[in-house]
């Protein structure tokens, strides 16, 4: 049989090696222990022995090449033998494909060894430049793990620590401070910004000043005076833990453009619209001394600051409407309302209302019903407060909402109900979702 | 010495030599990895040795181990298993070459670091002498080029002081990898250094194992009963280079040659056929035999698997200690078994 | 329990475990007929005898070497170093005998030797006397390293280095052999190697310390708590294993640590442990890791200039108030 002599591996950390020389020529006998070749390592020149006896048939190196170590270099045939070219190529093929599986073989098991090589990418190139740190901020992880857990933005906090980094103690004061003012959740209002302050000089007192009324104002006037005497308005506050419903809201905006974010109030009108569904009274109005109208859409209406006084949008059907889609109307119409662009179509038909002065860090305060309404939700700030739980101390989220309902058409156990069912729907707010 | 006796340390002899010079065409193939020192030409050195040791004396040798592996009683197939590395190999494919074993046979391996068993090997006598083994003796194997460093005379000080049964014994074989005794060492005959212990010292020539047998029983029983280190210096030589690679420009082949022609083999041939005590068939026979048992060995390492991943945390402690792996969490427990 | 110096509790866990098994003995320097340059075996010679207390010539190497080779035979030898200075000697059969034979033959040879060993600095021996090189040898595998801070876990720690079948390198300190601590009588009182321990607690920083450096730390801890700020203090005891587990568990709480050791602070204990709490406990640093250790200098022979760079008590309780910002 046709034997292949291969590129031998001469030294522990030999690779390849240098063909110098033939010795023995195409068609040599050769004995074993015979000398066939010199091969230069990077060490030394070498003279390799056969370990057969037979005919040199086929040189398949050149003088002067490298190989690798296991390369074909030679065909040795028995004497006598005169193997074909097919023969020799089947031959060569054949020790082709073995050192090729060797090596996959060698690579598979690294990789199982090394199952916990790979460095995170994402970590490693998040890598601070030379000057700054990443965002221009410095601080330690813990501070930044904190930051985020509680919706603060680095920038706005000082550093205590060196060249300013802000460490531990500098979010813990800044949440103090955030506490004190009451505004936990950062402004994001349906609803103007705070006007600046005017300024004013000492010594000069300005005289009385007769500003005549907008018929918006007017309108607001009467109307709000008609209901609150006319309405036996009766009160209910309940403090709702909003937790679970501000953990959702920031994972959902997390998927939403930065103009589709849903507010906290979208919730709210959601969560009122499916709870107004069951408790029908309260989505009702008077229709004459003896009979209440009970409404078959839900329309909720939200109160909108504008200038002048404010207007009252209305998303209707509010209870079919993905809590996206109400967003989005809102919204626009808000804008529209502020505007002045608004249609009469977007304030006109509500059922209901809710008046939210919770980004102007109110706590609660009680609305007056619009009339033909027969209830109104005032909803105060989400703020993070010192709460009990298991008898012991403990920061939660809170909002305080103030249902003011008129006594002719609900009473008190029926209202206590829905802000009960109100609850439900904005501590557990994947209910919102159905 | 009965006939059968004769034509096994015969076949022990070539068992060896096949070895070797099929563990170098495996090392050329890329199947044995790391270095690989030869024994070729020394073999009549560790049979000797081995053939008069007595079961409860220990031997302990440097890195050109494969002769005495196999001369202690380790079956060739676990040699060349733990040479490709397999998981039969007697170290279990985590020694290689150098550090073959097999405590139960008493032989302590196989070390890599010149000179480093030497302390190891006095410390082992100690252990006899201290638990009543008087009649214990540590063989200790090491090159002429090891009794040049520090623990050559750490260890052999150490012997003399303590009176430890340690039998020194020095295989000269002229190359301390490249470098000739005389360039090295200070004295031309190493068993001069047993002199500046103290040490009884002798030296013998290394290529007839039936003079090595003789010679080696004589000192062996003197230590035995002397309880003293004794130093042999046994002058032999390797045929191939230090280790696969040596281009060996340090000798010339006529040198080679000349050596070869001493081949111990050769030597105890014809030794037994000058005594008629077996014939050049039954020689032949054993020959061929050793082949078989070499080839099979061959086989069986082939086709012994790798050691899994989890060998690779396997008896780093005899306690169950948690491993690092890569310096996270730790997901590994020594067995210790 | 009895009230007793580490020197006793080392003599004392030496004694008990000779006394305990035959097998055990000791070699080293001056050990027997001198009774040890630190008086630790004193006494031992003339109760257990030659055969058992080892009085060998100074050459290092065959200390250990030759124990190396008694242990494989069966015995559980405890080689002494006179210094761990003179360690490097041994280096070989250290590093890479002791440590690697079980590993090496597949596990067929048992190593359960104890080699002691005293280090660290303060007492105006010179550079080549004075070095705690213990971070060198906690590097390999294969090899324990233990070093106790208190006469306590000096007897437990050493007892259990003696029984378990895995080679040791016990690392005692000149120093502290003097310092005083409760310690229990029982015979069989054995403390777990591969454990850190919380020697002090505290919510308000995390001081990580081993050998002299647990007094040191325990003092600083004193003075901070008279700042108002509570540390803890957790004594690693082992260098090798290395246990983490009540370090990062307090570093969750404390969010800030120092580590203080007496060797040099490149390459050392502190650059172990800080990587791996940035490791295990990324998202709860709030400073980065103190590491306080020797001043990159070799020691020097006049006593002020040695204690400057040796760490302090004092810069222990800098390192706090650093990691603290207060």
């Amino acid at each position: 049989m046709a034997e292949l002599v291969t590129m031998p591996k001469l030294g522990f950390d030999m690779a390849e090696g240098t063909l110098v020389r033939w010795v023995k020529v195409e068609g040599d006998t050769v004995e074993k222990g015979d000398v066939i070749a010199e091969i230069e390592t990077d060490k030394a020149t070498v003279e390799v022995e056969s370990s057969h006896s037979g005919v040199m048939v086929r040189h398949l190196a050149e003088e002067g090449t490298a190989l690798p170590v296991n390369s074909p270099i030679a065909v040795l045939a028995e004497k006598g033998e005169e193997p074909s070219e097919d023969e020799i190529n089947a031959l060569v093929e054949e020790a082709g494909g073995e050192p090729q599986k060797k090596d996959e073989e060698k690579k598979e098991r690294k990789e199982t060894v090394d199952k916990e090589e790979k460095p995170e990418p994402a970590a490693n190139e998040k890598e601070e430049p030379e000057v700054e740190p990443a965002g221009g901020v410095r601080s330690s992880p813990l501070a930044r793990r904190m930051a985020e857990e509680h919706d603060v933005r680095l920038e706005k906090v000082e550093g205590s620590g060196p060249q300013g980094r802000v460490v531990k103690k500098d979010i813990e004061t800044f949440l103090d401070s955030m506490r004190e003012e009451g505004r936990v959740e950062e402004a994001e209002a349906v609803g103007k910004a705070m006007q600046p302050l005017t300024a004013f000089s000492v010594g000069e007192v300005p005289e009385d000043e007769v500003v005549e009324m907008s018929r918006l104002r007017q309108a607001i006037g009467r109307r709000m005076q008609d209901s609150n005497q006319n309405s036996p308005h009766f009160y209910l506050t309940r403090t709702f833990k909003t937790g679970e419903m501000m953990r959702l809201r920031k994972e959902l905006n997390q998927l939403l453009p930065e103009s589709e974010k849903l507010s906290v109030n979208d919730f709210i009108l959601k969560a009122s619209a499916l709870a107004l569904r069951q408790y029908p009274n309260l989505n009702a109005s008077l229709e004459d001394d003896q009979h209440i109208r009970r409404h078959g859409h839900v329309n909720i209406g939200v109160a909108v600051a504008i200038e002048g006084g404010l207007m009252t949008v209305v998303c209707k059907d509010a209870d079919q409407k993905p809590i996206r889609l109400i967003a989005q109307e809102v919204r626009e119409m808000a804008t529209n309302a502020r505007e002045g662009k608004v249609r009469s179509d977007d304030i006109e038909g509500s059922t209901f209302s809710i008046s939210n002065l919770g980004m102007y860090a109110i706590d609660d305060f009680t609305a007056i019903i619009n009339p033909p309404e027969s209830s109104i939700l005032a909803v105060g700030a989400v703020q993070n407060v010192p709460v009990v739980e298991e008898g012991e101390l403990a920061v939660g989220s809170r909002m305080k909402a103030t249902l003011s309902a008129d006594h002719r058409v609900t009473d008190g156990a029926e209202a206590a109900e829905f802000m009960g069912v109100l609850a439900n729907y904005l501590e557990e707010p994947l209910r919102l979702m159905l | 010495m009965e006939k059968k006796d004769y034509l096994e340390l015969y076949q022990e002899m070539v068992i060896i030599r096949l070895v070797e010079e099929r563990s170098a065409e495996l090392y050329q193939q890329g199947k044995i990895g790391g270095f690989l020192h030869l024994y070729i030409g020394q073999e009549a050195v560790c049979c000797g040795i081995t053939s008069v040791r007595q079961p409860q004396d220990r031997i302990i040798t440097a890195y050109r181990d494969h002769g005495w592996a196999l001369s202690a009683g380790i079956d060739p197939k676990n040699v060349m298993a733990e040479l490709l590395g397999k998981q039969d190999g007697c170290s279990k494919g985590k020694g290689g070459s150098m550090h073959m074993a097999d405590t139960e046979k008493n032989f302590w391996g196989g070390h890599a670091i010149v000179g480093a068993h030497i302390p190891i090997a006095a410390g082992m006598a100690l252990g006899d002498v201290y638990q009543g083994n008087d009649d214990a003796v540590t063989i200790c194997m090491f090159g002429e080029g090891a009794t040049n460093i520090g623990f050559f005379h750490e260890g052999l000080n150490l012997s003399k002081v303590w009176h430890l049964p340690v039998l020194w014994v020095c295989e000269n074989n002229i190359y301390g990898m490249g470098t000739t005794m005389e360039r090295a060492s200070a004295v031309s005959e190493i068993r001069q250094k047993a002199e500046g212990y103290g040490m009884p010292n002798d030296r013998i020539e290394g290529m007839d194992v039936m003079k090595i047998r003789e010679e080696v029983s004589r000192v062996l029983e003197k230590v035995r009963k002397d309880g003293g280190p004794h130093l042999l210096e046994v002058m032999t030589y390797r045929y191939r280079g230090h280790s696969m690679g040596d281009p060996e420009r340090y000798r010339d082949k006529e040198e080679v040659k000349k050596w070869e022609e001493v081949d111990p083999i050769g030597i105890l041939r014809k030794h037994i056929l000058h005594e008629e005590v077996a014939t050049e068939a039954e020689l032949d026979e054993q020959d061929q035999e050793a082949e078989r048992i070499v080839d099979e060995a061959v086989e069986f390492a082939e086709s012994s698997p790798n050691p899994a991943n989890e060998a690779l945390f396997e008896n780093i402690y005899v306690e169950p200690t948690p491993i690092e792996y890569r310096g996270y969490a730790m997901e590994h427990e020594s067995e210790g078994r | 329990m009895s009230r007793m110096t580490m020197r006793e509790a080392v003599s004392k866990a030496l004694w008990e475990e000779m006394e305990r098994d035959e097998k055990v003995f000791i070699q080293g320097e001056e050990v027997g007929i001198w009774g040890g340059t630190y008086a630790v075996t004193k006494g031992f010679y003339d109760h257990f005898g030659e055969k058992r207390v080892r009085d060998t010539p100074i050459a290092e190497a065959a200390i250990v070497g030759s124990a190396i080779g008694a242990a494989l035979t069966g015995l559980r030898p405890i080689a002494e170093l006179m210094t761990i200075n003179f360690a490097f000697v041994a280096m070989d059969h250290i590093v890479n005998e002791a440590a690697k034979l079980h590993y090496m033959f597949g596990g067929q040879f048992k190593l359960p030797l104890v080699i002691r060993a005293v280090s660290g600095g303060g007492r105006q021996l010179g550079a080549t006397h004075s070095q705690t090189p213990d971070a060198i040898f906690a590097h390999f595998p294969g090899l324990k390293v233990v070093s106790p801070g208190t006469p306590a876990d000096a007897k437990g720690l050493l007892k259990s280095a003696i029984r378990i079948d895995d080679p040791v390198l016990f690392i005692e300190n000149a120093t502290l052999y003097q310092t005083k601590g409760e310690v229990p009588d029982d015979k069989d009182y054995l403390e777990p190697i591969g454990k850190s321990k919380v020697q002090r607690e505290g919510d308000d920083v995390t001081i990580v310390a081993y050998s002299k450096m647990v007094p040191a730390a325990l003092e600083a801890a004193d003075m901070l708590a008279e700042d108002g700020i509570e540390a803890e203090v957790v004594d690693l005891r082992s260098l090798r294993p290395l246990d983490m587990e009540p370090i990062i568990k307090s570093f969750k709480r404390t969010n800030r640590a120092v580590v203080a050791e007496e060797g040099w602070r490149s390459y050392g204990v502190g650059s172990e442990v800080s990587a791996r709490i940035y490791e295990l406990a990324f998202d709860y640093v709030d400073a980065p890791v103190k590491r306080v250790a020797q001043a990159e200098v070799p020691l020097p022979y006049n006593a002020e200039l040695e204690q400057l760079a040796l760490p302090q008590t004092e810069d222990i309780y800098h390192a706090a108030k650093e990691v603290i910002y207060g």
